[in-house]
């Protein structure tokens, strides 16, 4: 496969842009006094939908946002808006009999997706530790255990991230479709057309959404240079972000940095579409379940216990 | 239109005079509307972490209110409809009324939504046309709709029906009835729209029962019409406002109704939580009875129900009913209970304990209440202001002055009592 697509598929877009860009600059004219003032920029303020931009605008939106980083984090980024690959579906296992509970992707997932370190932190992966005899029980699981050595004696560890479901009740939630299901499976969310109304973060039944309560603290040299549009740029406040599956490192068909770090190899990652793939092997042979699966969310996110 | 020109100076006259009472009524609101824009100016530089709200409990004391203040909103409006079926008199003066708290509630929950959102400055997102609403999937874009066709036709017949008065002209049937019969079902559709809002969230099981449209609306119709008898009494005495004690009392019978419907859902759902106790109960227990400690809510959750059950008993005597003393007192309760109930009790359990089972408590900043006030203090001076214009109106003694025989409106005001 080495057709990829560069560009957000236009076919998808909201019907007549140009009116709408219309509408919007005739409207701005009352606002423009009272948001130049809260240094809010009128460029900003005018722009269209992800899914309207031509080519040219989306060039320049990706130059703009190297651009901003510069300036930011005085650091020279690339930021890319890599489309999905036709053919592919991804879909992520996690092997509960082996996850020790290390902690190890929560960290290569801070390290690698730029999210705010502190006030607020922002992890994408909860991992949850819960008593073997209890089985999966979220009111008895221990979110914030603290111990020299794991995994310990009578307990399993839960890791929980985006389930990227096939139905997932935050797009349907969001307002202003800020967020939506890529072609691949992975659900995105633009940060710079989020209002920051947190309807999906209720609509969420795993937690994985999370949002700015303040300018994101992250500094200059634990930025990571290597970004997607809809992934790991950094953020605003005021916005909501979530995982991606690592977006900016999958569809170059590179693993998340949470498949790569782990230990144990409790995590498996791959197309769903090729019969060959690690995670097809897994679905084949193993007994898999999904989180919450009376809510029908349909997670492209499989949990099994390999042993 | 030349009078219209007249009709704003004569307003803004209205507006500017009045007795010591009022004058220190509107410096008291203008203090708490400086008092919510210092905290405001804060809560955006520093962003939402000014809030108590965190990612376990996203949606606290802001929604909250909007949700309380969307019920005050709605109800003001259903009380046409026994002014209609008891064809009370003063039927043109309940509807301008209904409607005048209704614009002030609506003003207030459009505030409460924009001091909630993290990016105010991208309201055209959402917006038809400029932006791109999820149309007709997302709950809250619906609600923007519904919320602003509200208003506007509130906005859209009180203009028309005051204005047609202050002419001393006859409000056309053929315009006025419609507008008004269109209004009931609006009304109702922003409650329900609003309910579903949580209802339809599968991730929340505190909300995810069908249970809680029908509450919104059985408790909106106590929320509303204890404001509008207070309102009712001090225009009687100020205004000499014609409405008569029965037309009160009856709107008291009525609320005990809703009051017993609202109990009687209320206490449907709590037989199906703690009888079948699965593991959603968890979130009824926090706010009743307190969850692994954490109990923030508890004393609230009973002082909501008594003030509810002690407001059903008052309205539903009726030697209680009919005493102003025990009237007005079950008006507060009312409010006290429906206001904990439909606010911070519908929210804060939501989220309590979180989609992963872990616990966060949640309790509002000194920024919150701040912001809270100020948005109360805007939604009361805009109140004040339209029926401080509307009252002399609707009484006769506000006119375009070529319609006036005694000379100009100037005597118009709120006599100082």
């Amino acid at each position: 496969m080495s057709e990829r697509k560069s560009l957000p598929v236009v076919a998808d877009a909201p019907a007549d842009p140009s009116r709408r860009a219309f509408m919007r600059t005739a409207a701005a004219g009352a606002a423009v006094a009272a948001l130049s003032s809260c240094g809010v920029e009128m460029e900003d303020f005018l722009r269209g939908h992800f899914k309207e931009f031509s080519p040219d605008e989306l060039r320049h939106v990706l130059a703009k946002v190297e651009r901003k980083n510069l300036e930011r984090f005085g650091k020279k980024t690339t930021v890319s808006a890599t489309g999905p690959r036709p053919g592919v579906e991804f879909g992520y296992g996690l092997d509960l009999s082996r996850c020790v509970g290390c902690r190890r992707c929560v960290y290569a997932c801070v390290a690698e997706n730029n999210p705010s370190r502190q006030s607020p932190q922002i992890q994408w992966i909860r991992v949850m530790e819960m008593d073997k005899e209890h089985g999966v029980d979220l009111a008895h699981a221990n979110h914030y255990y603290e111990a020299d050595a794991v995994p310990r004696p009578g307990k399993f560890y839960m890791p929980v991230q985006c389930q990227q479901c096939r139905n997932p009740p935050c797009v349907k939630a969001c307002p202003t479709q800020a967020t939506w299901k890529e072609k691949d499976g992975i659900v995105v969310i633009d940060y710079d057309w989020c209002i920051g109304c947190r309807c999906c973060m209720s609509a969420c039944p795993y937690g994985a959404r999370h949002f700015n309560w303040a300018t994101p603290t992250l500094p200059a040299d634990e930025l990571n240079p290597h970004q997607h549009y809809l992934g790991n740029r950094p953020r605003p406040k005021g916005v909501v972000e979530k995982c991606t599956f690592c977006i900016q490192r999958t569809r170059e068909g590179r693993y998340p940095a949470c498949v790569e770090v782990c230990p144990v190899g409790a995590r498996k990652f791959g197309n769903l579409l090729d019969p060959e793939s690690e995670i097809r092997r897994v679905m084949e042979t193993k007994r898999v379940f999904v989180f919450k699966e009376e809510l029908a969310t349909h997670p492209q996110f499989y949990y099994f216990y390999a042993t | 239109m030349s009078g219209a020109a007249e009709f704003v100076k004569g307003s803004a006259r209205l507006l500017v005079t009045g007795g010591r009472a009022y004058k220190a009524w509107v410096a008291a609101l203008l203090a708490l509307v400086a008092v919510g824009a210092i905290a405001y100016v804060h809560q955006v530089r520093t962003g939402l972490i000014a809030t108590n709200m965190r990612d376990q409990v996203s949606w606290a004391f802001y929604i909250g209110n909007f949700t309380f203040l969307v019920g005050v909103a709605a109800a003001a409006v259903l009380l046409v409809v026994p002014a209609y079926v008891y064809q009370w008199k003063p039927i043109k003066e309940v509807v301008v009324l209904g409607e005048l708290l209704a614009i002030s509630a609506l003003t207030m929950c459009l505030l409460f939504i924009l001091v909630d959102m993290g990016r105010p400055d991208r309201f055209l997102h959402v917006m038809p046309l400029l932006g791109t609403p999820n149309w007709p999937r997302s709950l809250l874009a619906w609600d923007a709709l519904v919320l602003n066709t509200y208003l506007l036709l509130n906005v859209a017949l009180v203009l028309y029906l005051l204005f047609k008065t202050y002419r001393g002209e006859h409000y056309d049937r053929r315009i006025f009835l419609p507008l008004v019969l269109l209004s009931i079902p609006v009304s109702i559709s922003t409650h329900t729209v609003t309910a579903f809002l949580y209802n339809g969230m599968a991730a929340r099981p505190y909300w995810n029962a069908s249970i809680l449209a029908p509450r919104f609306i059985a408790s909106a119709f106590c929320s509303g019409p204890a404001v509008m008898i207070i309102l009712f009494q001090i225009l009687r005495r100020t205004n000499r406002f014609p409405i008569k004690d029965e037309a009160i009392w009856k709107i008291a019978e009525l609320m005990s109704y809703a009051m017993f419907l609202n109990l009687f859902l209320l206490g449907a759902e709590l037989f199906k939580e703690y009888y079948s106790a699965t593991e959603h109960l968890r979130y009824t227990q926090y706010f009743w009875g307190g969850l692994d400690g954490h109990r923030a809510l508890v004393p609230y959750a009973w002082l909501s129900l008594t003030c509810s059950v002690a407001a059903f008993v008052l309205f539903l005597i009726p030697r209680t009913r009919r005493n102003y003393v025990t009237l007005n007192l079950g008006c507060l309760l009312i409010w006290a209970g429906v206001y904990i109930e439909k606010g911070m009790g519908l929210i804060i359990p939501g989220f309590t304990p979180d989609t992963l089972g872990e616990i966060y408590e949640y309790t509002p900043t000194a920024t919150e209440w701040a912001i809270a006030a100020g948005v109360f203090g805007v939604g009361f001076l805009v109140f004040t202001a339209l029926v401080k214009i509307a009252a002399p109106i609707l009484v006769g003694t506000f006119r375009a002055p070529e319609r006036v025989a005694a000379p100009g409106p100037s005597g118009a005001g709120f006599p100082a009592h």
